[in-house]
């Protein structure tokens, strides 16, 4: 049986597309990205048990050398994934197909699809593959939020059970986004282009930090790329947040609105035509 | 007389409150209506409350004019010929309204405003105007938000421009209800939620249901479904959580408090009615009824009830959240099972004058009033107590089918929605879906809130505090509500 690790189901979401959507966010992601505002999704735990120090409702335990979580005690103080020096949380857990599929059948009137957001999704193609088939006999819309490191061309079932893809575009420039995320970004950009050719890009996304990267260059580039392949996909740019942040990493404050409406006015006369600031 | 007097000098109240202030305490301080012992004192311990009819009934409490019978044919009573353009249009509705009665004075019910005016609009900035005046002239005059438009369910250019404004006025009268069915345009509903995210209307109500339930409806004061071209003779309401402190055994509550509890309280409506109907001339001498704007044939009544959180929790007493009502299946089941007994109870009575309903009176989740200490409107959830909003509807649309004269949720979203008001339209969808009959929704940064039923703007509640008049009776309602029901701390709705 092909089992996810899954971070969190959020059965009500208006942020992961359009209208109302399950957002399923699974654990684990390659890249390392100095403003990742939830960066207990990095990595799969470990089970070295330090969080069990600080759990005060006795919602943790160890059972068989593996960390596990009593959901029924937890009080979301977040002490835990705050202490976890591995980037990771103990309330990840494994889940089959047939268990989503019953939190989607419950809420399945309420919910124009699902979106599957991460860390990183597409780390779990086979698992997603299995879900989706279940998905789509549902009736519900497929969304895959990503950040667009591998290679979907080669992902052909997968890339056809979801309905539209969101991908970030963090940086333009090789070498800030390698410093950003510690990846290249080349495959994102042929993935954006991949992608489009099948109408099958729902929106481009950049965060925009003003001291740390070429925020200017970045929307220029990326909106010349969006509104080249289609003016029409949905082009956003993200106020970047402290909130989540890990401390020492980057000390930087939020763009100002003058600053992203200078943005947002760059990726408009490039010819984007449906830009939105978040 | 020193309540006269005490009403003469308030500084708060404008003078159209104190004259009908003075009006309401002369009919109380007869007493018409034969009222048995043990009624009385079910009345007296807030049992059974009528809220604010009065001593002696001589009006319907809510009125449901056949508004498009008026458009066709005019009043002769008021010497008004059928309107031929937009501005005849809405100046003999406005006439109208002012002569519609209610407990408050003020109409319940202003008509299916955008199929009336619809056939007017020739000219879209004209009827942009004519409207714009219009919705002005009944915040201003009509100064009581129980007061209550109705639009849809189909999308039409008069019902565009009406959102359109209501989102720039920003007023809290009218309340508006859009009858929202499968035939209702996706861009029209998104277009009424964009507006109730600034403005707090309108809200949704299950056409269908409604349909299916009453015919030809309106959905008048709050959220109450009625026959149009008649209404609803008084709404009495039985105070479900004072009502279970009379034992602490379910099987007593269920086999003798509550039973003997209903049987006064319909005797009490039955006497009420009796009154309006036999004696205080209304059905015979009111223009509406001879002009036949409403019919006798078209009335009922509301038997309504509320605290129904706070009765399961006093009869279970739940040790933790999780087995409060709202979230224990314990609570649940005995929350439906009262409400299960008290429809057939109620259905089994027979109800004089009320032809609407077929000789029956209608349950109606009742939303409280101001003095309504910490007890939770009809079937609610508590606020404080509120589930994430999957669990929310899928338990309080069970209850919906019961009250066929009113039961909605609502529910406050983060300002973050109005970036995708599909995901708010999807809910809606969903909830109707599962039963849901209403659906009432605003946004946290308004102004303008829905306080139970109705709408207060912060600004009034802040201003009456301080001791100055306001223009809206209702505001004191709301105020009082806020200090005593928290409606203001309902459960924020983002992500969950």
């Amino acid at each position: 049986m092909n089992k996810g690790f899954i971070n969190r189901i959020l059965p009500f979401s208006s942020v992961d597309g359009p209208g109302n959507r399950t957002a399923i966010f699974l654990q684990g992601c390659n890249f390392n990205c100095l403003y990742c505002h939830n960066p207990e999704t990095i990595n799969i735990c470990n089970h070295c048990g330090k969080c069990l120090e600080v759990c005060k409702m006795d919602a943790l335990s160890i059972v068989e050398g593996k960390v596990k979580w009593a959901k029924d005690n937890c009080n979301h103080c977040h002490r835990c994934i705050k202490l976890c020096k591995y980037n990771s949380s103990p309330r990840v857990f494994e889940a089959s197909v047939e268990e989503i599929m019953a939190v989607l059948k419950k809420n399945k009137v309420f919910i124009s699809g699902i979106t599957v957001s991460g860390g990183e999704c597409t780390l779990q193609i086979p698992f997603l593959v299995e879900l989706f088939k279940e998905v789509k006999k549902l009736d519900l819309t497929i969304f895959v939020d990503t950040n667009g490191s591998i290679p979907l061309w080669n992902e052909g079932e997968f890339v056809t059970l979801a309905d539209q893809f969101m991908v970030d575009l963090k940086s333009i420039d090789a070498q800030e986004h390698k410093s950003l995320t510690g990846s290249d970004f080349n495959i994102i950009v042929d993935n954006i282009k991949y992608l489009s050719k099948l109408n099958k890009l729902h929106e481009v996304r950049t965060v925009i930090v003003p001291n740390l990267l070429n925020n200017r260059r970045n929307v220029e580039e990326t909106s010349l790329l969006v509104a080249s392949l289609n003016p029409l996909i949905k082009y956003k740019l993200i106020k970047y947040r402290g909130l989540g942040v890990r401390e020492g990493l980057i000390n930087d404050s939020s763009p100002t609105e003058e600053d992203m409406n200078k943005l947002e006015k760059i990726a408009k006369d490039n010819g984007c035509e449906d830009v939105q600031i978040i | 007389m020193e309540e006269v007097l005490n009403v003469i000098k308030d500084k708060t109240l404008t003078y159209q409150q104190k004259v009908i202030g003075l009006a309401r305490i002369a009919e109380n301080s007869i007493n018409v209506l034969s009222i048995r012992e043990d009624i009385e004192e079910y009345r007296q311990e807030g049992i059974i409350c009528d809220l604010y009819e009065g001593n002696a009934p001589y009006r319907p409490r809510y009125i449901v004019p056949n508004y498009e019978k008026f458009m066709a044919k005019g009043s002769e009573f008021l010497g008004l010929k059928p309107p031929t353009d937009i501005w005849e249009a809405i100046n003999n509705l406005l006439i109208l309204y002012k002569h519609v009665p209610s407990i408050t004075s003020f109409p319940v019910y202003i008509g299916n405003i955008d199929t009336l005016l619809e056939p007017f609009v020739t000219d879209e900035k004209e009827a942009r105007k004519a409207i714009s005046f219009f919705l002005t002239h009944i915040d201003r005059t009509l100064t009581d938000s129980f007061c209550h438009a109705n639009i849809g369910p189909l999308e039409t250019t008069a019902g565009k421009i009406i959102l359109e404004v209501e989102k720039e006025l920003q007023n809290a009268v009218p309340n508006i209800t859009l009858k929202y069915s499968d035939e209702t345009a996706d861009a029209f509903a998104i277009q009424a939620i964009d507006t109730a995210l600034v403005t707090a209307k309108p809200s949704f109500a299950n056409h269908e249901i409604y349909t299916k339930d009453l015919g030809n409806y309106a959905v008048v004061s709050c959220y109450n479904g009625l026959p149009i071209g008649g209404g609803s003779h008084t709404l009495v309401r039985l105070n479900l959580a004072k009502l279970a402190e009379k034992t602490t055994e379910i099987e007593t509550f269920l086999k003798v408090i509550l039973p003997d509890a209903i049987e006064k309280m319909v005797t009490y409506m039955d006497e009420r009615i009796r009154f309006l109907v036999e004696e205080s001339e209304f059905f015979q001498t009111n223009f509406l009824v001879k002009e036949g704007l409403i019919n006798l044939e078209n009335f009922t009544s509301m038997f309504g009830i509320f605290g129904l959180a706070e009765g399961v929790n006093h009869l279970i007493q739940p040790q933790n959240q999780k087995e409060k009502f709202g979230h224990g299946d314990v609570a649940n089941d005995l929350g439906m099972k009262i409400i299960k007994n008290i429809y057939e109870i109620v259905n089994q009575h027979k109800a004089n004058y009320c032809n609407a309903s077929g000789g029956k009176y209608l349950l109606h989740a009742q939303v409280g009033t101001d003095f309504d200490h910490g007890i939770s409107p009809g079937c609610r959830i508590p606020i404080g107590d509120e589930p994430e909003i999957h669990e929310h509807l899928l338990q309080s649309a069970k209850f919906h089918q019961f009250f066929p004269a009113g039961i909605g949720d609502v529910f406050k979203f983060d300002k973050t929605t109005k970036n995708n008001p599909k995901y708010i339209l999807d809910i809606i969808k969903g909830a109707f879906t599962i039963g849901m009959r209403y659906f009432s929704l605003y946004c946290t940064h308004s102004d303008v809130v829905r306080i139970t039923g109705y709408l207060v703007k912060r600004s009034d509640m802040e201003k009456l505090e301080s001791g100055e008049q306001v223009l809206h009776d209702t505001v004191v309602l709301g105020l009082g509500s806020v200090k005593n029901q928290k409606v203001l701390d309902r459960r924020l709705r983002k992500d969950e």
